[in-house]
């Protein structure tokens, strides 16, 4: 397939995400939108490491670190949820709710 | 139209409109189905592109475990039974979409005039690189091991100091005081 396609395909996918963030007032749902765009982003890095390795032959192993990175990608986005939903839910145990229009306290 | 072309727009088209009904449901327990869904679109992407490992690990990781444990945060707050309360966001809505539309757009404008995508042929014409689907076997886990195992041992073992802290974080941050 052509990489245009594919880029067009995870930079769609990485806008969602980022409407996602902007509209959405759940904070469990702009946590998912998050998640979305680091799909498409490795979605991208794996077309991209397929395409270094069609496009240059040289060496059996080109490109292939494309698919280490996305694999590290996904290590940090593990530790990243358990983090961040153990805030959210101290979150509402402080304030009863997951809006986070609750949050613009810290500013004043 | 090939074998590997109807696969990939079915694919295509099963994570866009997932990723759009994330946005639109109105149930947060709705939102991480369709989530999902996405995430097998992906993951089938991964195997068209014959990164196996990267797709099971997808699968795994991704809708087995982080999703689950979505649903049980979701669950634990008893979020399903009352709506998102709206009020006043009709403006955010259209300004998110906007600015999020204007940055798609920068970004297919960038992509169409980038050199480093195309490349000449044969015939001197000027053609789209290739992701070249269903061959070559840098997706393997042989491949992928051994390289992770040799070159990127140090990143590899900093990211389970990594896990250690983010699971010491997330109990001192869950736990009662």
């Amino acid at each position: 397939m052509p990489i245009h396609y594919y880029v067009i395909l995870s930079a769609t996918l990485f806008c969602i995400g980022i409407i996602g963030v902007l509209t959405r007032r759940n904070a469990i749902i702009v946590f998912m939108c998050i998640e979305l765009m680091l799909n498409a982003v490795n979605l991208l890095l794996v077309a991209f490491s397929k395409m270094h390795h069609g496009s240059l032959l040289q060496g059996a192993n080109s490109g292939i670190d494309g698919q280490i990175f996305v694999f590290f990608i996904m290590v940090v986005a593990a530790a990243e949820v358990s983090v961040g939903l153990a805030i959210i839910v101290m979150m509402y145990r402080n304030v009863h709710s997951v809006d986070i229009n609750f949050l613009n306290r810290l500013k004043n | 139209m090939s074998i590997t072309e109807i696969v990939f727009w079915f694919l295509s088209g099963l994570a866009l409109v997932s990723a759009i009904m994330v946005l639109l449901s109105k149930n947060p327990v709705h939102s991480v189905l369709w989530l999902i869904a996405v995430f097998f679109a992906i993951s089938g992407h991964y195997i068209l592109l014959n990164a196996q490992f990267l797709a099971i690990v997808n699968l795994i990781v991704y809708a087995g475990a982080i999703m689950v444990l979505f649903l049980f945060v979701i669950m634990l707050m008893n979020q399903g039974s009352e709506p998102e309360p709206r009020s006043k966001s009709m403006w955010i809505k259209m300004a998110g979409a906007i600015s999020g539309g204007s940055l798609l757009l920068v970004m297919v404008a960038v992509i169409r005039q980038s050199a480093n995508l195309v490349v000449r042929n044969e015939a001197n014409d000027i053609v789209p690189k290739e992701a070249v689907a269903r061959v070559g076997d840098i997706g393997l886990i042989e491949k992928l091991g051994n390289v992770l195992f040799t070159e990127y041992v140090v990143p590899f073992e900093i990211s389970s100091v990594l896990f250690l802290s983010a699971m010491v974080g997330a109990v001192v941050i869950g736990k009662k005081e």
